[in-house]
């Protein structure tokens, strides 16, 4: 257990704080609001001499993941943090780093995507990204960002996996509002972490290698095989080293957060900082005599399938809550992976995907109630299931 | 500088053996320019996509006996300038030692380097990374089937600036990549052609000499897109220096050194233009006047860079 003493800081603040403790050999960044202030707060951990770290402040986020690539297939360990359309521009490079098996640990402060040009909160940036072979974690609190991030670089360098991670918070939600925090000491995180020993790094130059290297077909295909068993494999992984570090700070580390789901007859399935408001009124529904139940996957690539499929086989119904659309398809990114999640693990209980807190909307008490309410005819057969937007 | 003999001697970085075609100017630019690294110094290689990387790397195959990078095609400089930052960090870190000597270089084509790479190239020229890039100039998108790009000259055929009865070839000027990149401020610019190796291996261990970032332009033929004969590739590197479509040039530290023609070896523009398919309807009737232009822009331009040694003698 730790005995840290707990502090008022922001999302980013804390996953700040977080990568200097990792004490990255190299930190490639561009500004992009919201995350910008990761960045501001490494350069002053850089001008203060508080990491060893190259910083180099990029002319643009293709080249932020770009030099990125570089660094780790030079054998650095390598951090950088986006937003929105930064990730959205860093698009190409981010199969290529996966593709390349290259540990890269990456902060995204979850914002929606133009157009309309909107700088509030909602999660079609990191949903645009979530084929791209990185691993991604989702934070509720300021405090899960912290941890969320440095277990992230744990197990993005296991030689288990080699992928890069994307840890995620949502943004001006999470990442520029304050919250009650605590961190570890730095020595602590140090030890946990341990230092990265690259496998094949550019810069052995008695062992010459190539990476990024050209394949045909067959080959092709079969480095996507290993990419995918690695993927496949991290979850293993991410729940051993989530314990391992809840084990160093007390704090819980699940790979599905699930709250009242023992007994609940209403389940919703919902991503990052707004599942607190989801409780919230889950617990006065309870007093009501409602059974309500909350399943926050903390990992999304990979999917927890089978623990979200097991957190909801005792329910009646299920909503599951998308924080962005796939427009044309017949539920949001989220609802598809937790039904084909149900099918593939036999669970038949009828669910309705909605769409909410679109580009910084208020997520309102009343919201998380007319959801229940939808969910008591969805159990007995008499609502409308298609994707239903909350917003407007 | 080495003589012929001792660069012959320096150990080859691109085996043979890859898949480049007969004649192409890129492996010749590769083998030159590494001849270039300074002998008590080690070497990264980044490759934007493009020819050279696709047919150095086939797995499992891979002529660079140094360590070899590919990322994507625009980003070859922004790659190079990770390696060169992480290079930094491990050695902040105690992990390399302190008096290891590296060098990084970057390649790319004129497309991946005036085109799709401009700005990568531009961010890590400003950011002054210990680094040298080389763009091999071939004047188009020949790796994907010579669609023209801001190098291809004007009036040249490409598959995306054809001659029909309503134009003849691309009508844009070349972009002035050199004059973009010393505007940078970098203490290094050159301008080179294969075909002129003493100049070209001098360049380069000029730009290697520099700490900090140095740029490199190479006329590179590619006999596929410029339809020659793959054995015109050098003859045809030196007549482009000879009728002064090529000026070789380079800029240390702001001051401008322009290599004249000796005025035996002056060619008229024609002797370049000729040989190649490329430009052959420039020499059908009717098209006197584009001629003309084309060997104004050529005097323009050396008028050009004459001003600018002129105007950085005294710096």
């Amino acid at each position: 257990m730790s005995n840290n003493k707990a502090f008022s800081a922001t999302g980013n603040q804390m996953v700040a704080e977080a990568i200097r403790q990792c004490d990255p050999d190299v930190m490639a960044a561009y500004p992009i609001t919201p995350q910008t202030t990761i960045v501001e707060n490494y350069a002053k951990f850089v001008a203060a001499g508080r990491v060893h770290t190259e910083f180099v402040t990029v002319e643009s986020e293709h080249s932020a993941l770009s030099a990125c690539v570089g660094a780790s297939s030079a054998g650095a360990r390598v951090a950088t943090a986006t937003a929105s359309q930064g990730l959205a521009y860093m698009w190409e490079v981010l199969p290529i780093a996966a593709g390349m098996r290259l540990p890269i640990v990456m902060a995204n402060a979850n914002r929606t995507l133009a157009s309309p040009i909107n700088i509030g909160c909602d999660h079609s940036d990191i949903m645009g990204v979530r084929d791209s072979g990185w691993i991604i974690l989702f934070a509720e609190t300021a405090q899960e960002a912290y941890d969320n991030t440095i277990v992230s670089f744990k197990v993005a360098e296991d030689r288990r996996v080699l992928l890069p991670v994307l840890t995620t918070l949502d943004g001006f939600i999470t990442s520029h509002a304050m919250e009650r925090c605590e961190m570890n000491d730095d020595q602590q995180v140090k030890d946990f972490v341990g230092d990265y020993e690259p496998l094949y790094p550019l810069l052995d130059t008695n062992n010459p290698v190539g990476h990024g290297m050209y394949a045909n077909a067959p080959e092709f295909a079969k480095s996507r095989v290993n990419e995918r068993a690695a993927m496949d494999r991290s979850l293993s992984v991410l729940e051993e080293h989530g314990k391992a570090w809840s084990k160093v700070t007390g704090r819980p580390f699940e790979l599905v957060d699930t709250w009242g789901t023992e007994d609940a007859d209403y389940v919703m399935v919902i991503l990052g900082s707004a599942a607190g408001n989801f409780r919230h009124v889950a617990r006065q529904l309870r007093e009501e005599g409602v059974k309500v139940g909350i399943v926050r996957p903390r990992v999304y690539r990979p999917f927890p399938a089978e623990q979200i499929a097991q957190a909801c086989k005792g329910a009646k119904a299920v909503a599951v809550m998308d924080r962005s659309d796939s427009m044309g398809a017949a539920c949001g990114p989220l609802g598809a992976d937790v039904l084909s999640a149900f099918y593939t693990h036999g669970l038949t209980v009828p669910a309705k995907n909605y769409v909410y807190g679109l580009g910084g909307c208020d997520v309102s008490n009343e919201m998380v109630r007319r959801v229940v309410a939808d969910l008591e005819k969805v159990a007995e057969g008499s609502a409308d299931r298609s994707l239903t937007y909350l917003d407007a | 500088m080495a003589n012929i003999k001792q660069l012959s001697e320096r150990p080859e970085c691109l085996a043979a053996g890859h898949r480049l075609c007969g004649g192409c100017g890129a492996s010749i630019c590769v083998r030159q320019v590494l001849m270039g690294v300074p002998e008590d110094a080690q070497v990264v290689v980044a490759n934007a996509t493009g020819c050279l990387e696709v047919s150095t790397t086939i797995y499992p195959y891979n002529s660079w006996n140094v360590p070899f990078v590919h990322n994507a095609f625009a980003n070859a400089a922004a790659t190079i300038s990770g390696v060169e930052a992480a290079f930094k960090g491990l050695q902040a870190a105690g992990k390399i030692p302190a008096d290891k000597k590296m060098k990084f270089v970057a390649f790319g084509g004129d497309g991946g380097t005036y085109d799709i790479g401009m700005q990568s190239l531009s961010g890590a020229m400003e950011r002054g990374h210990d680094m040298v890039y080389v763009c091999y100039d071939n004047g188009a998108y020949m790796n994907t089937g010579i669609q023209r790009s801001s190098a291809t000259p004007r009036g040249a055929w490409a598959t995306t600036s054809e001659v029909g009865a309503a134009q003849q070839g691309k009508p844009q000027v070349r972009k002035d990549l050199a004059s973009i990149i010393a505007a940078h401020g970098v203490k290094y610019v050159g301008q080179s052609t294969v075909g002129h190796w003493k100049d070209l291996v001098a360049k380069a261990e000029k730009a290697f000499a520099v700490e900090g970032p140095a740029f490199l332009n190479v006329l590179a033929p590619c006999p596929r897109g410029w339809r020659i004969k793959s054995d015109q590739t050098l003859e045809i590197s030196r007549l482009a220096v000879d009728t002064k479509f090529w000026p070789l040039f380079e800029v240390e530290d702001g001051v401008w050194k322009l290599t004249p023609v000796k005025e035996k070896n002056q060619k008229p523009l024609e002797d370049f233009l000729r040989p190649q398919g490329r430009f052959k309807h420039l020499f059908k009737p009717g098209n006197e006047a584009l001629l003309q232009e084309l060997k104004d822009d050529v005097d323009a331009y050396w008028r050009y860079l004459e001003g600018r040694v002129e105007g950085s003698k005294d710096l």
